[in-house]
Formats: structure tokens, C-alpha cells, sequence
């Protein structure tokens, strides 16, 4: 008699829990507004990347066409592939200071693995990433950037 | 009667008087046999495509995902160009392989099918062959389709095609039993194995309702066999992909697999239309006995329209699981006939005679 119980109490457990792996799958179906799915080439438009994406490295300049990067290498050095290359220059300050600067922050996108080891030793917070992630160009040589723009300096108050 | 209106008997009448007065009796057979192979041809085709096309939607909205949406609007083309595709795909010819049974079994598979459809009520008047005994029939022929999936897995020569069609073999046979016991429960309730009286039964009430519970229990029962037996849903070994590639028609290429592929939705469509027939009456509209009025406006929906909608409503429940449940390993599959619903089919028909008996239905 026991087993006969036994049997049936698995039966009903059984049914009981397939229901409840059918009302996911069918509440689902009946809310489209779950779906997850973008339409990307219809939508680039107004297509919004999440903040924490990791899309090309790039150097935010403010308004006044100055970037906080100071030149020091420490990217160039955590970069485990040799990504990012600093040119840097010697300049003399209005007190009449040699001062080392950036020349040219060379950032090659194609050898790129996103890592974020530059981004996060950055000791002046001087880069970051963007939510770009078209990348595809025709020439290679167009995969080089120099992230800091032509005639930019450093940012008051960045040692 | 209001809905005479909807009655296609006198029509095939007279297109079979006027084809007697043209010709001699065998060219009318001959004639009527190539207009319904045609017709049923072409539905075969536009049930199949649709179905796939249907199958990727729901399936993508259970995972929530889009499914096809470029071809077309909500890509309605999608399977049509995927049939073109397929029609002009490379036959790769299989060494060792024997090439006659090869050949065969696509059509074996695909005449079960048709066979199957020549039985099933679709409206009032509109059925190929009314037999007397419809529902042996169609269990009959409807299992035939097995030979085709034994005979691809063995001429294949691959050890996969042949693990899934042993597969496939030992499921049918199982589950066979169990699609015919829960035909049988309704046959009980019905007296008859003729599927326009089956129909016609119906007329106060789908049967569902009149035999209440042991009836939802061999609905249950007939969704849960039928599915194993099309090779589908949680019971899809002779196929699994995971673990067998294709299963039977791994060696199958173009128009060949095509076959297999509309045979699948066939199946699958003819199931869910003998589910909707016998159990929920198939072209016969809503009816509540006593509820005149009510059976009068439901008459006004054409019989056509209650089949297909009721033959969607199964097949959607069959994509709902499909889609939900995780495949079985082929001891639980066998454990699930022989234990469970074997024994509960069983008591189940005895359920329904003793209600039949005792005048306890509607």
C-alpha cells in the first residue's frame, strides 16, 4: 500500500514540477517585453552600450584641449602585449622648469586584448574606455591611434 | 441546421456527378485520386513551411530571443528561402552506403504521412476516405513512418544514423501502446472508430469535456505518446543532436533531408489534428448542450477555421514542451512508458468503460 502511495505522490510530484518549468518557458512566450534581443543594424542609431563596456582605449581631453596623462609609462609598462607605445618629450615650464611631457601616446587598437591593465594602473586617471565597438576599417595602419589630440597639454593640478 | 452553410458534402458530390457524366467510372477515380494527392500535396507543403516557420518563433520567444525577422516582415519568407536553398543543395553521394534503401526511406517516411491525412476530418464533408475503422487506421499507418527511419539509419552506414534509428525503433514500439490505449478510452466513449461519427458525437459537447477526467487523463496521455512518437520534444533521441549529430539522417543531404525535415512537421501536425478530432472535437464548434443561442452564434465560425485553430492549440502545447522540457536518457524513456503511463492508460480505459457503463459522461 505504501509503495502504491509512494508511486503516486511521484507521479503528481512529477506533473507538478514540469508545470513549473512550463509557466517560465510560457510566461515568456506571453511577454514579449522580456525579449533580449537587439536589432543592432536597424537600431545603431539608438543603441546604448552598458557603462562599464569595454569598447577602444581612449584619452578624455576637457574643453580646453587638455588630457591628464603625464607622460610617466606606466601603461606602456602593464601592457602585456605591447599595445601602447609613449613618445615623450622634454618641455621647459613658465618658472623655467625641464619638465618630461607626452609627445605622442601611441595606441595600437588592433593588438589589443582589453585587458584594462592601463586603464586601471593609471596613476592620474588620464585614460579610459569608450563604448565604441565598430572597429572594422579598411587599412590596417588606420588600427594606430595617438590618443592624445594635436596640441593638447597637461591638465592644471596633474603631476 | 444553421451551419449547412458550411457543409462541403454536396459540393465533392458534384464534383463527383459532373466527373461521372465526363467519363467512365475508372477515369472519375482516377481523376478524383489526382485532385486530393494534389491537394493534399500542396497543403503538405504549406503546412510544413509554416510550421518551421512557426516552431522557430515560438521557440525564440520561450528563450527570449526574436527568432527569424530579416526576410520578409517578421521574416514569413524565412523558411520559403530556406526551402529554395535546400532544393538546390548538392545530393552527396554516400560511399558504402546502400543506395536503394537510402533512396527509399525519405518517401517511406513521407507516404506515412499522406496516408495518415487521407483519414482526418478537416470540415464538414471535406474527408478523403471516411472508414469505419478511421482511428485503427490512422494508428496504423501513422507508425509506418518508423520503417523509413529504420531503413535511413541502416543504409546510412554510420554508426550514428544506425544508434538513432535503434533509438527511434525501441521508442515507437513502446509508445505505440500507449497512443492506441488512449485512443481506445475515447473509442469506449464514443462507440464508434469511425471518425465523422467520432465528430459527429460531439456534437452536444467535445469530448474532453463529456468524459471529464478519465478523458483529460488520456488527452494528457496522448500528448505526452504522440510526441514521443514523431520523434519530437523531450523524447527527440533518434536525432539528439548533442550527442549523435543528426541521428538517422545524418548522411542526408538537400531535397532528401528536406523530406525528413517537412515529415517531422508533418507528423507533428497530423498528431495534433486526431488530438483535436477525438478529443476535442474537431471541426465541430463549441457547443454547450443545453445553451441554444450560444451554439447558434459558435455555428457561425466556419468548421474549418475551429479545426485549424484547435490543431494549432495542440501543436503549440507540443512546441510548449518541446521547448521546456530537457531530453530524456532512453532508460527514463523507457521508464516513463512501461511504469507510468502504461499502468495508468490501463486503469484509465477500465475508468471509462465503468463511466460509459454507469451513464456517468454529459
Amino acid at each position: 500500500m505504501r509503495s502504491i502511495i509512494e508511486y503516486l505522490k511521484e507521479i503528481v510530484f512529477g506533473v507538478w514540477s514540469l508545470m513549473q518549468g512550463m509557466k517560465v518557458t510560457g510566461s515568456y512566450f506571453f511577454r514579449p517585453s522580456t525579449i533580449v534581443t537587439q536589432k543592432y543594424p536597424d537600431n545603431r542609431k539608438e543603441l546604448v552600450m552598458y557603462e562599464r563596456f569595454k569598447g577602444e582605449v581612449v584619452m578624455p581631453h576637457n574643453e580646453k584641449n587638455e588630457h591628464k596623462c603625464t607622460g610617466c609609462g606606466i601603461c606602456e609598462l602593464n601592457c602585456p602585449n605591447g599595445t601602447i607605445e609613449i613618445i615623450s618629450k622634454t618641455i621647459v615650464t613658465e618658472d623655467g622648469k625641464k619638465k618630461k611631457a607626452i609627445d605622442k601616446h601611441i595606441y595600437r587598437l588592433g593588438m589589443c586584448t582589453f585587458c584594462a591593465l592601463c586603464v586601471k594602473t593609471c596613476p592620474s586617471n588620464a585614460l579610459a574606455f569608450s563604448q565604441g565597438f565598430e572597429h572594422a576599417v579598411f587599412n590596417r595602419a588606420l588600427l594606430i591611434k595617438t590618443l592624445n589630440k594635436p596640441g593638447s597639454q597637461l591638465m592644471k593640478g596633474v603631476e | 441546421m444553421p451551419f449547412d452553410i458550411y457543409n462541403f458534402t454536396s459540393f465533392t458530390q458534384w464534383i463527383d456527378s459532373s466527373l461521372h457524366n465526363a467519363m467512365s467510372p475508372f477515369w472519375t477515380a482516377l481523376t478524383e485520386m489526382v485532385i486530393i494527392g494534389v491537394l493534399v500535396l500542396m497543403f503538405y507543403a504549406v503546412v510544413g513551411l509554416f510550421l518551421v516557420y512557426a516552431e522557430r518563433k515560438v521557440c525564440a520567444f520561450m528563450q527570449n530571443r526574436l527568432g527569424p525577422n530579416r526576410v520578409g516582415p517578421f521574416g514569413i519568407f524565412q523558411t520559403i528561402a530556406d526551402l529554395v536553398k535546400l532544393l538546390f543543395v548538392e545530393l552527396i553521394p554516400i560511399k558504402n552506403a546502400d543506395g536503394f534503401l537510402f533512396n527509399l526511406a525519405p518517401f517511406i517516411v513521407i507516404i506515412a504521412g499522406f496516408m495518415a491525412i487521407a483519414a482526418i476530418p478537416f470540415a464538414n464533408g471535406l474527408h478523403a476516405i471516411d472508414m469505419n475503422i478511421g482511428v485503427l487506421y490512422v494508428i496504423a499507418v501513422s507508425s509506418m513512418g518508423v520503417i523509413g527511419v529504420l531503413l535511413a539509419g541502416w543504409s546510412s552506414n554510420n554508426k550514428y544514423s544506425l544508434i538513432g534509428a535503434m533509438r527511434s525503433g525501441a521508442q515507437i514500439i513502446s509508445y505505440e501502446l500507449s497512443v492506441g490505449l488512449a485512443l481506445i478510452t475515447i473509442v469506449i466513449l464514443a462507440g464508434s472508430m469511425q471518425l465523422s461519427v467520432i465528430v459527429e458525437a460531439q456534437r452536444d459537447g467535445w469530448f474532453i469535456f463529456k468524459g471529464h477526467i478519465p478523458a483529460f487523463i488520456a488527452f494528457i496521455i496522448f500528448l505526452i505518446s504522440s510526441t514521443a512518437e514523431t520523434n519530437r520534444g523531450p523524447f527527440d533521441l533518434a536525432e539528439a543532436e548533442s550527442e549523435l549529430t543528426a541521428g538517422y539522417h545524418t548522411e542526408y543531404s538537400g531535397i532528401k533531408f528536406a523530406f525528413f525535415f517537412l515529415a517531422e512537421y508533418m507528423n507533428m501536425f497530423i498528431v495534433a489534428s486526431i488530438a483535436a478530432t477525438i478529443f476535442l472535437g474537431g471541426w465541430m464548434p463549441f457547443h454547450v448542450g443545453p445553451w441554444v443561442g450560444f451554439n447558434h452564434i459558435m455555428d457561425f465560425i466556419p468548421p474549418f477555421v475551429w479545426y485549424i485553430g484547435k490543431t494549432f492549440f495542440v501543436i503549440f502545447l507540443m512546441m510548449w514542451f518541446k521547448w521546456t522540457f530537457p531530453r530524456l536518457r532512453i532508460d527514463q524513456l523507457l521508464t516513463l512508458e512501461w511504469k507510468y503511463l502504461l499502468p495508468i492508460n490501463l486503469v484509465n480505459v477500465l475508468i471509462m468503460a465503468f463511466l460509459v457503463l454507469m451513464g456517468w459522461h454529459f
